[in-house]
């Protein structure tokens, strides 16, 4: 089998093993805190706007970019949908509407200077880092507003729970979701087997196959079993998952995401084989900003008002789960679901250390050297591969 | 002790599974001007590396003297000490710095560890005077011409105290006026006991300057001309191509139809050079069913022409008429040309060629996906069946389509190369250079592909610096120099000889 390809494979049920290795770590360190129903709602709701950030980052930098200003882009989408609803009094659709379009514009502005003018992505975001935490300031007046409407704040501390009653202390509806998302996986994965078998493509040993599908069944069940024993299943979750299946399929099953990939490989190659290079650039972009407005919204929501310094370095959070998870500084390597689960092991470990009372210095030596780490990893694996 | 300045004794220097050079004998006179001519790929530059220390003692076999003491040089800074200095075809300057700055870069005047600048641009002065260059030292590269950059170059190794000054291809970006001055200063060198070898495609210019020529060709020194009635053109373009053309290429009798795509009238201006003329005035037409070659050398166009008529992916102010079956083109950009029908293979498949990174499969649908997807949605087996399809045909070695194409050799990607274009379903392919750089098996087997896809009824367009390819592949071939197609002639009719003087075929002068 191909040596690179399978360290791909490799890297990414690797870095699923240090997931759960993390998970464990602190499980034990805390005392049994960090899995405590109560605390893995809270890493749903505290770290999910991260992981819709790393969905749309992950893109920017599969396509050889990168983009600074995501976090300045979530405080100006939350001081937008605050001054709707608190100095206008607008419905709370209307400020989702609007957060969501002012993400999707500045993505757009931003695309436009990328691919167009030919601008690389790490200036213009910088400036639009700027730009928009500047703007963010005007709107507000330099104060913080608050409190959101009531309907606009369960966008983010919002739980489905009881449509189906409870069983023993457990929310039903929950678990009845959690194994549904097993059996999809499952069923997609057997369906994708069966193609390639008959296509007469390797697959991996079935018995691999069982034990990855016994891991990924475990860590879902007990997590939707730690959501049904507290508040239920977090409507942030349900946003979360839709994205990282929309995205995950772009990525690989359409012709969009397959220009995204052949760009970030090889930007000649992919040009001189018909792929419109700036318009898929652009577009990039403008999903960066899509997702960054949806970011906002629920960041918004969360902290229950705007402030002028919301968002405050969330874009190297997003950075870090790329790289963490797999995708590679150059462009044209790089998954979602491994950027979901680097940006879940930064959620975890930050919580974590939060939980031992770790003061926050401290935290920021410890991601910044996970970081570090992790990407040396990934690069000395590739050279060694390389020079077999 | 003798007058030699070099000796080059028995060099032979094999990369994996090819000799580039066996066997060579190269001896220079101190202050003459010694002319190098070969074939693209013959083993000339690999020849000067050898010399320059780019391939260190141990990547090759051999000896070499300069100034009558055994050398053995492990990097260019240890040649250059000695005083041999090459200056590549392309140029070695930072565009972003000074004349001066350049020519003192890795050798700064330095005083108690600072640059004295007065120092620097003193000398620059002096040195860009011996060149006959009038521009101040403090001007940046990119304001200057490529004519005087060539003059910096050399400004630049005479700071070295420099004793061989070897010139790779010097005037092929050269205008004529910047050529003769080039020229004269290399003359004007010659006085003053700097010895000079040059590589070059001119024959011309060769025959105006050289006191002799050794031409090499496979790897191999055929002879040594000196100046004088014996060194003619016909001479050296005979030693050039001398070669024996056996079993090198399948037999192949095509059936050749109407006519498919010609382009009329087309000129092009440089993509990145202001005012010049890369293309100028050139028309060929391809037929359904035959095979045309483009034979020019390197720097004649040949990649400028394609890619110009290949949805204007180079060039721009493109002028001409392109048709496809006798009705207009009107091609904006590479997807448009895809879907009219048309396809180009790089020269440089690693460049531009393929996503090295990614896997064989998603390779050879990149050009294609519209035609495996539904709604937006690739169909995954589709396109593996696709792949699979063309791994059997080209007889890709891999043992899978999900194998990353970085590791195949130069043969099997060139082979998901034509996939790629293949799976395109086009009209007209051009392919350039498709054997470059694969050994003489893949070749065999890429020219077997070339004649099915004529018999397919496609019009192939091979480009190619290799003559006894086009000879052995092509039924038409026409010949390009410096931008313009000089002549065509069925390939029964072709030689080397005759192919080669309409490829060093100059624009007359005016």
């Amino acid at each position: 089998m191909a040596g690179i390809k399978n360290l791909v494979n490799m890297r990414q049920s690797g870095i699923f093993v240090a997931l759960v290795a993390i998970v464990l770590l602190f499980q034990v360190w805390t005392g049994g805190t960090l899995l405590s129903p109560g605390n893995v709602s809270n890493l749903v709701l505290q770290y999910s706007y991260i992981l819709v950030l790393a969905i749309g980052m992950l893109f920017v930098i599969v396509v050889g970019h990168i983009d600074l200003s995501v976090g300045s882009i979530v405080a100006l989408v939350g001081a937008v949908a605050a001054t709707l609803l608190i100095k206008m009094n607008m419905p709370w659709w209307v400020a989702v509407v609007a957060g969501i379009l002012v993400g999707v514009l500045i993505g757009a502005w931003h695309g436009f200077w990328v691919a167009y003018i030919g601008i690389p992505g790490f200036i213009v975001t910088l400036s639009g880092m700027l730009l928009f935490r500047g703007a963010t300031a005007i709107v507000l007046g330099s104060i913080s507003l608050s409190p959101m409407s009531p309907e606009y704040q369960q966008i983010a501390s919002g739980f489905i729970q009881g449509l189906f009653g409870t069983a023993g202390g457990l929310d039903v509806f929950t678990l009845i979701i959690g194994a549904a998302a097993v059996v999809g996986v499952i069923v997609s994965a057997l369906r994708t087997r069966k193609a390639r078998i008959s296509y007469e493509q390797a697959v991996e040993p079935f018995g691999l196959m069982v034990a990855k599908f016994a891991a990924v069944g475990l860590v879902v069940m007990f997590f939707a079993w730690r959501l049904a024993a507290s508040r239920g299943l977090p409507i942030v979750l349900i946003i979360l998952a839709v994205l990282i299946l929309v995205y995950s399929l772009l990525s690989k099953n359409t012709v969009y995401g397959r220009h995204v990939y052949a760009i970030g490989g090889n930007i000649h190659a992919a040009r001189l084989s018909g792929v419109d290079v700036k318009r898929t650039i652009f577009s990039v972009y403008v999903h960066m900003g899509f997702l960054s407005g949806i970011a906002g919204v629920i960041y918004s929501s969360r902290s229950n008002g705007a402030q002028p310094g919301a968002g405050n370095m969330f874009e190297l959070d997003a950075i870090a789960a790329c790289f963490i998870g797999g995708a590679a500084v150059t462009g044209g390597v790089g998954t979602v679901i491994g950027a979901i689960i680097g940006g879940m092991i930064m959620a975890v470990m930050t919580n974590g250390m939060q939980l031992l009372g770790i003061d926050f210095p401290t935290q920021q030596v410890v991601k910044g050297l996970v970081l570090l780490l992790a990407v040396a990893f990934d690069l000395i694996n590739k050279q060694r591969a390389l020079s077999k | 002790m003798s007058n030699n300045i070099l000796e080059m004794r028995s060099i032979t220097k094999e990369f994996p599974g090819v000799k580039a050079l066996s066997d060579v004998n190269l001896v220079v006179e101190r202050g003459e001007i010694r002319a190098i001519c070969g074939e693209n790929g013959a083993g000339k530059s690999t020849l000067m590396k050898v010399l320059s220390g780019v391939y260190p003692k141990g990547a090759y076999d051999g000896q070499i003297f300069f100034e009558n003491e055994e050398v053995s040089f492990n990097s260019i800074n240890q040649s250059e000490e000695k005083g041999i200095v090459i200056i590549h075809q392309e140029l070695a300057l930072v565009p972003t710095l000074s004349i001066a700055e350049n020519i003192f870069l890795g050798n700064e005047q330095v005083q108690r560890g600072v640059i004295n600048w007065h120092e620097t641009n003193k000398l620059a002065a002096q040195l860009l005077a011996r060149v006959g260059l009038d521009e101040n030292p403090m001007t940046r590269i990119t304001d200057i011409g490529v004519g005087k950059q060539q003059l910096v170059e050399i400004a630049k190794a005479l700071s070295k105290k420099v004793k061989l000054l070897i010139l790779d291809e010097p005037t092929a970006a050269l205008n004529d006026t910047d050529s003769a001055h080039l020229l004269s200063l290399l003359r004007h060198l010659k006085e003053q006991g700097i010895t000079s070898i040059m590589i070059s495609h001119k024959l011309n210019e060769i025959i105006a300057i050289a006191d002799s020529t050794t031409i090499i060709r496979d790897g191999m020194t055929i002879e040594t001309v000196q100046k004088g009635p014996e060194m003619t053109q016909d001479r050296i373009i005979k030693g050039m191509v001398g070669r024996s053309l056996d079993n090198l290429f399948p037999e192949h009798e095509g059936t050749i139809g109407e006519e498919l795509f010609r382009i009329e009238d087309w000129s092009v201006m440089h993509q990145t050079i202001p005012d010049r003329l890369a293309i100028d005035n050139a028309n060929f037409d391809v037929r359904r069913g035959e095979i045309v070659g483009i034979a020019g050398l390197m720097g004649a166009g040949r990649t400028e022409l394609a890619m110009s008529v290949f949805g204007e992916a180079w060039g721009r102010k493109i002028s001409g008429k392109a048709f496809l079956h006798g009705k207009e083109l009107h091609l904006r950009n590479v997807e448009e040309a895809i879907e009219a029908g048309l396809a180009y293979a790089t020269e440089d498949r690693k460049r531009y060629g393929l996503n090295l990174i990614d896997d064989i499969r998603h390779n050879i649908s990149a050009a294609s996906l519209k035609r495996i997807t539904k709604g937006g949605w690739v169909n995954a087996n589709e396109e593996i069946i696709r792949a699979e399809k063309y791994r059997a045909d080209m007889r890709i070695k891999t043992p899978s389509i999900l194998n990353v194409v970085g590791q195949l050799s130069g043969g099997n990607q060139q082979k998901v190369v034509l996939s790629k274009w293949m799976m395109t379903e086009p009209e007209v392919l051009i392919l350039d250079e498709p054997t470059r750089g694969i050994d003489v098996g893949a070749k065999y087997e890429i020219y077997t592909i070339i004649n099915a896809l004529a018999d397919a009824g496609k019009g192939v367009i091979v480009i190619s610096s290799e003559l006894p390819e086009l000879l052995g592949i092509c039924d038409r071939i026409f010949t390009l120099a410096f931008g313009r197609i000089t002549g065509q002639m069925p390939a029964k009719e072709a030689t080397q000889e005759n192919l080669m003087r309409l490829m060093t075929k100059e624009r007359e002068a005016v």
